[in-house]
């Protein structure tokens, strides 16, 4: 259960140094810090006024956190409004936040008498000393706040730690004199482990503690105890106490030592209930009389008694007794107070208005009867006159059971599931039923008047085979269609050529052999005279006829074999031969030029000057394609 | 165990073969190959797509209307097992398919029936305008070749 009032959450308050530090070094890092007097005026003053303005909203900012997160004591429930007044003093509280509030008025003030001043600053010196002056009279307010910032952290620090009770759900309130056992009693109950000690005022604030009782979720508070003396004379532990009585609505459980082993006589306690007996109005009390173990309740003496009566007759209280210790009627104590508290608080809901919308609704129907005849459950005869099933009966119903130690047990036994199939006839249970043929489903033509759509079929089928539907004349091609197919297709191919010619003349980027420069041979062109149905053997002859001529012409004069030719000057000279003096020299220059060669042809290198590294792991043949196949192929 | 059509080109899909892609909507789609289910993915309309069963169906190149689709149905309706029945579907099943592929053929025929006509006629118009560009005697001079030729020069004649 959370509870609402959870002062856990407030932001630190920094001291009044820090504080300062704070705000203007956020100001040095979160506004421009680059300015020069020859800048133009406007903007030496946009610069100086935002660093003001800026300084301003962030102490406003940072005052307005601290007065919205610390609880206003207007607001809260009165019992933290008490508390808080007993612990941290109201007016102290109060004036603290009220002078955060003056401070972040004051800097507003401040912040905007200067930015008017920063308007009429005519130079940059003027502007960073009206600046100067603004920050200066703001660190100035804040200071001064040094010691209410200390105290709000104090508060802080201590309500950090205030347990969160929760004032609305259902509480045990323990109260009593000190050193009665109100502490030992909360740690018999619920999950607390509160400090117990045999000394008074070991506990000096107010503790809560959770149970659970009829599913509820109940808490515990186990408050400091008090002494017997008027409201003003209590002290800070007390008040606490007198807090909780006062403003919580709970059940009052208070404790009474009638051993004396506190301290305190039995009459000293009594008047104390008398005299706090005012807070107690509208709440379930409850005379819880500890440690019995010492002192049972008939063996006190007549007059105390007395006074013990008194109180149970004339202030409506229950009184249980208890020994926390032998733990003798501690789980009675606890349920009679948890039931007390759920009784006034169920009393008190039914008392206020709210009641109709939650009676509303809760409606239980109770049918009326329609008339007297009794309406008992139906058995049908089989069910009832069936034999009970006896394991041990030997004519037993057979169940699968049965049947499977009979045919050799789990893991060889097969469950026949066939075996109760309501079929026609009781010989198609085992048959094998076709699924697929030619890549059919068979279940897809599986239809109760199929015959019937058969013959339908088949009906069509005979009307259609009248109508000629199916006959129809071959189409035969004659040879007329086909010379005129194979010409229409020479002329297509023909014209593809050309135009795929024509493309390649037009996007000629290359050096082309002349047509003399092809080498022909006679059975090329003969093949290709041949497949354009032309006679070849009339052009072989030709050639083999200049052939036969020119080896006729061979015979040569002799005047011809005497004389001797120019000597042949090449055109184009040897360069390997240039610059070296002879042929030796130059096989001896290749050597040379091969060893040099031979290292960076080792690496690739296209030649010395090649240095290029080159990428040593191409992104394109290690990057993760394992879409198909192996890693190592692909 | 049943025989699926792939949701893309309706090819059948057999046991163990293709991927299914089941959509968040619990709808179900088979492919019957990473081809169909990659034009899945890239969002093709199937009957767009020139290649599959339902561009051919839309695009009249098949047979659609004819009563042998009758038989093959998902019927969603239990049937008990009987002997009989099931041998009469069976029975069905063949000479309906029998019957279907018939009519397919018939179907194709008629599909293509105007082709020939058309061809001889572009056939002819082509021969008559281009015969020029015939290098191959052979070719050139074939009778048949020379008579359509002829007709030209005649309109030609005719023309001027």
């Amino acid at each position: 259960m959370t509870s609402i009032y959870n002062f856990k959450k407030i932001t630190p308050v920094p001291t009044g140094s820090d504080f300062l530090d704070i705000i203007l070094s956020k100001t040095q890092r979160k506004t421009p810090t680059v300015i020069h007097a020859n800048f133009a005026i406007s903007r030496i003053r946009n610069f100086y006024m935002r660093k003001v303005k800026f300084t301003q909203e962030n102490f406003d900012e940072r005052l307005k956190g601290i007065l919205d997160e610390f609880p206003k004591l207007d607001d809260i429930h009165p019992f933290y409004a008490d508390l808080m007044n007993v612990l941290y003093d109201k007016d102290h509280y109060k004036l603290a936040l009220g002078q955060m509030n003056t401070a972040r008025h004051l800097i507003d003030q401040v912040g905007k008498d200067y930015v008017r001043l920063l308007k009429f600053g005519d130079s940059l010196y003027r502007c960073k000393q009206l600046k100067k002056a603004a920050l200066g009279r703001m660190a100035t307010i804040m200071r001064r706040q040094k010691d209410s910032l200390a105290y709000l952290e104090q508060v802080r620090q201590h309500l950090a730690r205030l347990p969160s009770i929760d004032p609305n759900t259902r509480t045990l309130l323990v109260c009593g004199y000190p050193n009665v056992g109100k502490s030992s009693f909360m740690n018999k109950i619920t999950r607390a482990d509160v400090d117990v000690q045999p000394y008074a005022f070991t506990t000096k604030s107010l503790f809560v503690g959770h149970m659970d009782y009829k599913y509820l979720r109940w808490q515990v508070i186990d408050t400091p105890g008090i002494l017997d003396h008027p409201l003003e004379n209590r002290n800070t532990i007390e008040m606490q106490s007198i807090t909780a009585l006062a403003h919580l609505r709970c059940a009052v459980m208070y404790f009474i030592d009638l051993s004396e082993r506190c301290g305190y006589s039995i009459k000293e306690q009594v008047s104390l209930f008398h005299s706090i007996k005012p807070l107690f109005v509208n709440k379930p009390v409850l005379l819880v009389v500890n440690k019995i173990d010492a002192m049972k309740i008939e063996d006190i003496s007549a007059e105390d008694r007395v006074l013990l009566d008194n109180i149970v007759d004339n202030d409506k209280v229950e009184m249980l007794g208890m020994s926390c210790y032998t733990e003798e009627g501690v789980m009675n104590v606890k349920q009679t107070a948890c039931d007390r508290l759920l009784q006034s608080r169920v009393d008190a809901k039914m008392k206020g208005h709210k009641i109709n919308d939650i009676l509303n609704k809760i409606h239980l129907t109770q049918p009326a009867p329609r008339d007297d005849n009794p309406r008992l459950p139906f058995i049908p005869a089989a069910a009832e006159n069936r034999p009970k099933y006896d394991p041990k009966d030997p004519n037993r119903p057979k169940l699968e059971r049965d049947l499977e130690a009979e045919n050799g047990g789990a893991g060889v036994f097969n469950v026949d599931l066939k075996k109760r199939y309501l079929l026609e006839d009781p010989e198609w249970k085992y048959d094998v039923i076709p699924e697929i043929w030619q890549g059919k489903n068979v279940a897809d033509f599986i239809d109760a008047d199929i015959q019937e759509q058969l013959d339908e079929l088949e009906r069509e089928e005979e009307r259609l085979e009248a109508e000629g539907y199916y006959k129809s004349e071959e189409e035969e091609m004659d040879s007329e269609d086909e010379a005129l197919e194979a010409t229409a297709n020479a002329i297509t191919e023909h014209n593809r050529l050309t135009r795929i010619e024509a493309r390649l003349k037009t996007t000629k980027n290359r050096p082309t052999l002349p047509k003399t420069a092809m080498k022909r041979n006679v059975s090329e062109m003969s093949d290709h005279l041949e497949s354009m149905g032309l006679d070849s053997t009339e052009a072989r002859a030709r050639s083999r006829g200049v052939k036969r001529a020119r080896s006729a012409s061979r015979g040569e004069s002799i005047a011809r074999t005497a004389s001797m030719a120019r000597p042949e000057t090449s055109v184009v000279r040897d360069r390997t031969m240039s610059g070296v003096r002879n042929v030796k020299q130059k096989l001896e220059s290749e050597k040379v030029r091969k060893l040099a060669q031979r290292t960076p042809n080792l690496f690739a290198k296209r030649g010395e000057s090649d240095r290029a590294v080159q990428t040593k792991m191409p992104k394109h043949l290690f990057s993760n394609k394992r879409g198909n196949g192996k890693t190592d192929w692909r | 165990m049943r025989l699926e059509k792939c949701y893309f080109c309706s090819s059948t899909c057999y046991p163990g073969h293709g991927t299914m892609f089941v959509r968040n909507d619990s709808k179900t789609f088979r492919f019957c190959r990473s081809k169909c289910h990659k034009n899945f993915k890239m969002k093709r309309n199937p009957r767009k797509v020139r290649w599959t069963k339902a561009f051919r169906k839309a695009a009249g190149k098949e047979m659609t209307i004819d009563s042998t689709f009758q038989f093959e149905k998902r019927r969603n309706i239990p049937v008990r097992y009987d002997r009989d029945l099931m041998a009469t579907t069976i029975k069905a099943l063949k000479r309906s398919q029998e019957i279907k592929a018939k009519r397919e053929r018939v179907f194709y025929k008629n599909r293509m029936s105007g082709n020939k006509l058309r061809q001889k006629t572009e056939n002819q118009a082509l021969v008559q305008k281009h015969i020029h560009m015939v290098d191959t005697p052979a070719i050139k001079n074939l009778p048949q070749v020379q008579k359509v030729a002829a007709k030209n020069k005649l309109m030609d004649v005719d023309m001027s």
